[in-house]
């Protein structure tokens, strides 16, 4: 069975995947993805609980912190070492990642998550 | 072994008692909760107020109290139908419209009176609001949870009193940025708010700011010690609840 017009329609085809998948090809080709560098704390070493855990799992904490203190009314944190925490965003964590702009952004802003944390809570830096 | 019936019955009975037993043991193993109460916090059953009205009666005296009040909770200033407010005043027959019997003593009918949430024992807030952003706390606090709130404005129409606000626009534009108080958030557009007893104080240990800057004026405590402040108050002082007919057993007296 011989292909009405092949050859343009194969050409054509090729022309098509290869300008759809330029981008991807040029990206990978020119530009190598950077962990955004954050700015840590100056005067504090250690987080209430590991960096990995702290890493991965900040957000269910805070959810879970949030139940605690508003619904429990439980408003102390023990952490895996036994250290006590009060359970507060603005008035913990924010203590010592005193910039939401060279902490928080920084990874929200590069995974394009926009979390509404600071729709109502106040940031460190404070409001303009 | 044989597989007769018997074993069969003997093992599956082995093996539901071991269902029975599994999940609390389970539940058991490195068990320890992660969080507690702050040892300074103070506690109650049912929080209550008793506010005497011989003492404290005037709007400025009432404005006062409602400033510090806004000021530690970012609540913004807004005139008109827009207006948020966890702390006000109004005149008798406004607070008490069931008890304005004509030819009142005049002193007590042209007395201004402060307002709040009651923190009601049986609050129809609570019941109507379909998400549980507004809930009722084990020490009887009516509290808000914001960011479940969905802007339904239900609990406003449920609450006889009044007490709720709803945020009409982005509340921190009405807000001065520069005299917030950075220990407490602000709310968003589009959620309801109103007063919370202090809560975030007496979870360390202290009193509302009204109370205290009352001097004197307001008293607070539970409702169900017998020994407590405002059961002594409750106890010398004839007092009236606002809108007792609704049924919502409000928990903030007014000495008259």
């Amino acid at each position: 069975m011989k292909m009405q017009y092949g050859f343009p329609i194969i050409v054509g085809l090729a022309i098509f995947i290869g300008l759809l998948t330029a981008p991807f090809a040029v990206g990978t080709m020119t530009k190598t993805y950077k962990q955004p560098e954050l700015k840590l704390p100056a005067n504090e070493k250690k987080c209430i609980e590991s960096t990995e855990f702290m890493r991965t799992e900040h957000m269910q904490l805070l959810n879970e912190w949030r139940d605690w203190a508003l619904r429990d009314g439980k408003r102390i944190y023990t952490n895996h070492e036994g250290k006590e925490f009060v359970i507060s965003l603005q008035n913990t964590c924010m203590k010592c990642h005193n910039n939401k702009a060279d902490f928080c952004d920084k990874c929200h802003d590069d995974a394009g998550v926009s979390p509404y944390c600071w729709d109502c809570h106040i940031q460190p830096e404070g409001l303009k | 072994m044989k597989n007769n019936r018997r074993t069969f019955i003997k093992l599956a009975g082995i093996a539901a008692a071991g269902l029975a037993v599994a999940p609390k043991a389970m539940a058991s193993s490195g068990g320890h909760s992660p969080v507690k109460v702050n040892p300074e916090a103070v506690h109650a059953k049912q929080w209550a107020m008793v506010i005497d009205t011989t003492k404290v009666h005037t709007e400025e005296a009432i404005a006062e109290l409602s400033k510090v009040c806004h000021a530690i909770h970012n609540v913004p200033s807004i005139e008109g139908k827009r207006e948020v407010k966890w702390l006000w005043s109004d005149e008798y027959g406004h607070t008490f419209p069931e008890q304005e019997n004509p030819h009142l003593a005049e002193e007590v009918h042209h007395r201004t009176y402060m307002l709040l949430c009651n923190h009601c024992e049986n609050p129809p807030c609570v019941r109507v609001c379909p998400t549980k952003a507004t809930y009722k706390r084990p020490d009887g606090i009516v509290a808000m949870d914001y960011h479940r709130c969905i802007g339904c404005r239900y609990c406003m129409a449920g609450c006889p009193y009044g007490s709720r606000s709803f945020n009409w626009g982005e509340p921190r534009k009405n807000l001065d940025l520069s005299k917030l108080n950075p220990e407490f958030p602000t709310r968003m557009r589009g959620v309801v708010e109103k007063c919370n007893f202090c809560v975030e104080r007496l979870a360390v240990g202290k009193m509302p700011a009204c109370v205290e800057a009352s001097k004197g004026a307001i008293v607070f405590g539970d409702l169900y010690d017998p020994d407590s402040e405002v059961r002594k108050v409750l106890r010398e002082k004839f007092t009236i609840r606002r809108k007792p007919s609704a049924g919502t057993e409000p928990c903030v007296y007014y000495v008259i």
